[in-house]
C-alpha cells in the first residue's frame, strides 16, 4: 500500500468545481512533481490536503490514516501533512522574532512558555534552524523575522515544517523567492528527506527543478491528473499535457532588435547607497531583459525609473528632456509605466472586479470630464480577459476569486494598453504558466515593435532570454554585463548574476 | 501553522450581481440562501419593520408629520456620518467630526450674536472653518504622517477646547451680557433660524440638504473618477500610488470634504437649538460613526457607502422617535443605538461569508 493516497478528491467553490476528482498516490521517499497550468486546481489541492479547505469529497490518508475533515489544519498536522504555501506572509508571523517563528507552533500549543526571556527559546530554535543546515546566530534569531530578506523567512517557514518531521512535505513553488545558492541548499535538504523516507509533493512551474528533483510528476489540468510519468520525462509530452488543446510551443526565437534612439538615459546612478554609480541607456523599440538575483537592485531601479523609490543618487533623461520623476503619477504622465513585482501587495485591490482593477491606471481616460463612462470600462475589462485569455466569469467577477495566474494576466494586462515611452515589467512571467507567457512575450515584443523601451526585468535568466534583445545583468546594484542576447552565453549570465564586488567585470 | 483564510483561487466570492446568483442557484441549501437575503436585505427589512410596528401600534406614529420630524431628527447624524463615511473610503477615520460641528455652532453664534453678522455671513465662516479644520488634519494626515486615528483624536480634543477660548466657556446667546459689561449686539437671525425651520412643501429643508448632499455623495463615489480613485486609496494605498494615483491628494480632500460636511450638520443644530450651545455636537462623534459602521454593512456591500449611511441614520431615527412616542426613557437610547451597530457588525462580519472589507482596527 501506497503511503500517501489521494482517492477521487474533488472541490469545489460556491458551484465551481476546482477538483474534479483527483486520484493519485505515491510513497515515503517519493518526490512527486505536480505541474499544472494556472487554475488547473493545483492551490487548492495544495489546501484541501493541508485541510485548509475541509475535504468536500473523496479520501486521503497517510499511511491508511485519514484526517477529520472537522478538524482542519490540525488534523493534517497530525497525521505528518506539513505544507509550507507560496505566500510567505501567510506563514510567518511579524512582530515576533526569528527564534519564536522557528518555534511557533510548539508555542502555539503550550509547549514552550509564550512568555518569559528568548533565551530560553535560542537553543531550541537554533536546533530547529540547523535542521535545515542554517548556522544563524544569536543576535539572527532574536531579531524581528521581517528583518530577513524574504528568502530567509522561506527558509524559516521550512526550517519550522521539517522540525516536525512531517511524512508528507507539500512544498508549493518554494523556491520562487530564493537565489540559486539557496535553492541549492533547498534541494540538498530535499534529497536528505527522500533518503529519510518523506513522501514530497512539489509544485512548479520550473522545468529545470522538477527535472533536478522528482521521481515521478503528475500534471493536473482542469481539477484532476491527467498524466504521469517516470524518468526520463517527456517535458513536450508534460506541457501538451498541462496546457491541453492550446498545445505545446516551441521555445521562442532569439531576439535581436537593436533600438536607435535613446529613450530613456541614466547617469550616474547608485541603486543603493554604498553601491558603485553606473550608467545605462535604455533604446527605443529594443527589449532590455534585466537579470539579477533577489537583491541585486532590479526592483530598485525600477521603482527609481517610476519615480516610486528614489535612487540613492543620479540623474536621468527621457528623451532630451530632464526626467525627475517624484511620483509613479508623475512618471505615468510622462509615460513611463511599471509592472511592479509583488502582484497581491502592490497591485490588487480587495473586493475589486476585473474592469475596475484593469481600468484603475487610465481612468482619466474613461472619465473625460470627471464622470466615469463605465459602459466603455467594462468592454476595456473584457478586452483585457480577451487578449490575455484570463479564465473567468466575465469582466465583473472579483480579481479575489481569480486563481494567481489568471490576476497575474490582470495586472500585468491593464499596462499594456498603448504606447508608452518606456515600459518596465518586474517579475511578469511570476505565476503564469508556459501559454500565457509565450502570449504575454508577444505583447512585449509588439510594445518594442511599436517603438516604446521595454524593459523586462526577472531573476529567471530563461524568461528573460526568451524575449529580450538585450541582456542587462545586475549584482549587488551594478550593471556587470551588458550585451545583446544573440551575443551572450547562458554560462556567461549566470556567472555574472553570482560575481562579487572587486571581482574583474570586464 | 496559523493560515489566515486569505485564498487565491476561490473561495471567497466578492463579485457582485451575476456572480452572487450563480452561488445562490448552486448552493440548494436554503441556509446559505437565507443567510446571503439576510445579509444584503436584512437591515432594510428590520428598518421597514420597524416602521409598520410602530405605525401599526402607535397612533402618533402615523401622522405624516411624524415621518418627517424623525427624518429631520436624523439629518444632523446623517450628513456629519457621510463625512466620516467620505474618511472611511480612503481607508482613514476622522474622529474630530463631532467637535467640528460643535465649533460650528459656537462660531455661527458668535458671527450673529457677538459681530450681529447675518445668516449668510454665519453660514460662509462656519463652512471655511470647516474646511480649515479638514486641512489641517491632511497636514498631520498626509504630510506629517500621523496615523488618522491618532491625528484626528488630538485635533478633536484641540478644536473642543479652542471654541470656548473666545466665549469664556460659556453658552451664546441673543441678548447675553459680553465681558466688558455691555450686551450682545446681534441675536440669531431669522434666515439662519429658517435652516431647521424652512419647509419645502412639505417637507422640512434639513431633509432636503441632506438628500441633496447624499445624492451628491452617492454620485462623487461611485460615479465620477475621483471617487473611484478614494475607494482605490483605502483598498490598496500602495497600489493605488502604484497605479500613478496622487494617494495624499485624495485622503486630503476625503478630511477637508468630512470637515465641511460636519460643519454642515453644525450649522443645523445650531440653528436647531438657536443659541450657541457649548456642549453641542458632542455626542454627534460617536453617533456619526456608528451610522457610517452601520452603512457599510447594509446593502451587504462591506465597504463605507452613502447610501447605507443615510440608511443606518434613518434606521436610528425611527428606532428612537419610535420609542420615544411609546415612552421608552430617554437614557436608554445609546442602548439602542449600540444594539443596532452590534446587530450590523454581526451582519458584515458573522453573517456575510466574505469578509468585511472594512475593519477599523486596521487603521491604526
Amino acid at each position: 500500500m501506497a503511503t500517501i493516497e489521494l482517492h477521487d478528491v474533488r472541490h469545489a467553490f460556491g458551484g465551481n468545481p476546482v477538483l474534479r476528482g483527483v486520484s493519485i498516490e505515491w510513497d515515503a521517499g517519493e518526490v512527486l512533481a505536480l505541474m499544472g497550468a494556472n487554475g488547473a486546481g493545483k492551490s487548492t489541492l495544495i489546501k484541501v490536503l493541508a485541510g485548509v479547505h475541509p475535504l468536500q469529497h473523496g479520501r486521503i490518508s497517510v499511511d491508511g490514516a485519514s484526517p477529520d475533515p472537522a478538524d482542519g489544519p490540525q488534523a493534517a498536522r497530525r497525521l505528518g501533512i506539513e505544507t509550507v504555501h507560496q505566500r510567505i506572509d501567510e506563514g510567518v508571523v511579524p512582530g515576533l522574532s526569528v527564534a519564536e517563528n522557528l518555534l511557533f507552533e510548539r508555542i502555539a500549543q503550550g509547549d514552550l512558555p509564550a512568555v518569559g526571556s528568548l533565551r530560553r527559546l535560542l537553543p531550541a530554535a537554533r536546533e530547529v534552524a540547523a535542521g535545515l543546515g542554517l548556522d544563524w546566530s544569536d543576535a539572527v534569531l532574536r531579531g524581528d523575522v521581517h528583518e530577513l530578506g524574504i528568502a530567509d523567512q522561506q527558509l524559516v517557514l521550512l526550517a519550522r515544517a521539517l522540525s516536525r518531521r512531517p511524512k508528507l512535505l507539500v512544498l508549493d513553488e518554494p523556491t520562487s523567492a530564493l537565489s540559486g545558492a539557496e535553492t541549492e541548499r533547498l534541494f540538498g535538504v530535499i534529497d536528505d528527506m527522500r533518503r529519510g523516507g518523506v513522501a514530497v509533493l512539489y509544485v512548479s512551474h520550473r522545468i529545470g527543478e522538477i527535472e533536478r528533483l522528482a521521481d515521478r510528476i503528475a500534471v493536473l489540468r482542469d481539477g484532476s491528473i491527467r498524466s504521469e510519468q517516470t524518468r526520463p520525462y517527456d517535458w513536450q509530452a508534460a506541457v501538451r499535457d498541462m496546457l491541453g488543446e492550446r498545445g505545446a510551443r516551441e521555445l521562442a526565437e532569439v531576439h535581436d532588435r537593436r533600438g536607435d534612439e535613446v529613450a530613456l538615459e541614466l547617469r550616474g546612478v547608485r541603486l543603493f547607497a554604498g553601491a558603485a554609480p553606473f550608467d545605462l541607456e535604455l533604446r527605443r523599440g529594443e527589449v532590455t531583459g534585466v537579470v539579477g538575483l533577489l537583491g541585486a537592485g532590479k526592483s530598485e531601479l525600477a521603482m527609481g525609473v517610476f519615480g516610486a523609490e528614489p535612487f540613492a543618487a543620479g540623474t536621468m533623461r527621457l528623451g532630451d528632456e530632464p526626467y525627475a520623476p517624484t511620483s509613479p503619477a508623475a512618471a505615468v504622465a510622462r509615460e513611463v509605466y511599471l509592472v511592479p513585482e509583488d502582484r497581491a501587495a502592490q497591485a490588487m485591490l480587495p473586493g475589486w472586479s476585473i474592469a475596475r482593477t484593469a481600468s484603475l491606471p487610465f481612468l482619466r481616460a474613461l472619465s473625460p470630464r470627471g464622470v466615469l463612462r463605465r459602459g466603455e470600462e467594462r468592454a476595456d475589462g473584457r478586452d483585457v480577459i480577451d487578449r490575455f485569455d484570463v479564465v473567468a466569469s466575465s469582466e465583473d467577477q472579483g480579481v479575489d476569486a481569480l486563481s494567481g495566474g489568471n490576476q497575474q494576466k490582470v495586472v500585468v494586462g491593464r499596462w499594456l494598453r498603448g504606447q508608452p515611452r518606456v515600459m518596465l515589467l518586474d517579475e511578469p512571467f511570476r505565476g503564469i504558466d508556459i501559454g500565457a507567457r509565450h502570449d504575454l512575450s508577444r505583447r512585449v515584443r509588439e510594445l518594442a515593435a511599436g517603438g516604446s523601451a521595454v524593459v523586462v526585468l526577472a531573476a529567471d535568466v530563461d524568461e528573460v532570454l526568451e524575449v529580450a534583445d538585450r541582456v542587462v545583468v545586475l549584482a549587488e546594484g551594478v550593471p556587470r554585463l551588458d550585451a545583446r542576447t544573440a551575443g551572450v552565453s547562458r554560462d556567461l549570465i549566470v556567472a555574472r548574476m553570482a560575481a562579487l564586488d572587486g571581482e574583474d567585470v570586464a | 501553522m496559523a493560515l489566515p483564510e486569505v485564498d487565491g483561487s476561490g473561495a471567497k466570492q466578492t463579485a457582485p450581481g451575476p456572480d452572487k446568483q450563480a452561488v445562490a442557484v448552486a448552493r440548494p441549501s436554503t441556509g446559505a440562501g437565507v443567510r446571503e437575503f439576510a445579509v444584503r436585505y436584512g437591515f432594510i427589512a428590520i428598518t421597514v419593520g420597524l416602521f409598520v410596528f410602530f405605525a401599526v401600534s402607535e397612533e402618533s406614529f402615523r401622522q405624516p408629520s411624524t415621518l418627517f420630524s424623525m427624518l429631520k431628527f436624523a439629518s444632523v447624524v446623517a450628513v456629519v456620518g457621510l463625512g466620516v463615511t467620505l474618511t472611511m473610503v480612503v481607508g482613514g477615520l476622522d474622529l474630530s467630526v463631532g467637535s467640528v460641528a460643535g465649533m460650528s455652532v459656537t462660531i455661527s453664534a458668535m458671527a450673529m450674536v457677538f459681530y450681529a453678522q447675518v445668516g449668510g455671513v454665519a453660514i460662509a465662516v462656519v463652512l471655511l472653518a470647516g474646511a480649515l479644520v479638514g486641512a489641517l488634519n491632511a497636514l498631520l494626515i498626509v504630510v506629517l504622517r500621523i496615523p488618522d486615528l491618532l491625528a484626528t483624536l488630538a485635533s478633536m480634543f484641540v478644536i473642543m477646547g479652542l471654541k470656548l477660548v473666545p466665549v469664556d466657556g460659556q453658552s451664546v446667546s441673543s441678548g447675553m451680557v459680553l465681558r466688558d459689561g455691555s450686551v450682545a449686539p446681534g441675536r440669531f437671525t431669522p434666515d439662519f433660524l429658517a435652516i431647521d425651520r424652512a419647509f419645502l412643501g412639505p417637507v422640512p429643508l434639513p431633509v432636503v440638504i441632506v438628500g441633496l448632499l447624499a445624492v451628491g455623495t452617492w454620485f462623487f463615489l461611485n460615479r465620477t473618477r475621483w471617487g473611484r480613485l478614494m475607494y482605490a486609496v483605502g483598498a490598496n494605498p500602495e497600489a493605488a500610488r502604484l497605479a500613478g494615483v496622487r494617494v495624499g491628494r485624495y485622503r486630503a480632500l476625503a478630511y477637508v470634504l468630512s470637515g465641511v460636511f460636519a460643519a454642515i450638520g453644525g450649522l443645523i443644530l445650531s440653528s436647531r437649538i438657536g443659541q450657541g450651545d457649548i456642549s453641542a455636537g458632542n455626542s454627534l462623534l460617536l453617533d456619526a460613526v456608528a451610522v457610517a459602521l452601520v452603512g457599510t454593512s447594509v446593502l451587504g456591500l462591506g465597504r463605507p457607502n452613502a447610501w447605507g449611511t443615510i440608511l443606518g441614520a434613518v434606521l436610528i431615527g425611527i428606532l428612537i422617535t419610535g420609542l420615544t412616542i411609546t415612552g421608552f426613557p430617554y437614557y436608554g437610547q445609546d442602548i439602542v443605538k449600540g444594539i443596532v451597530l452590534l446587530l450590523a457588525l454581526l451582519f458584515s462580519f458573522t453573517l456575510s461569508r466574505r469578509r468585511s472589507r472594512y475593519a477599523p482596527a486596521a487603521v491604526i
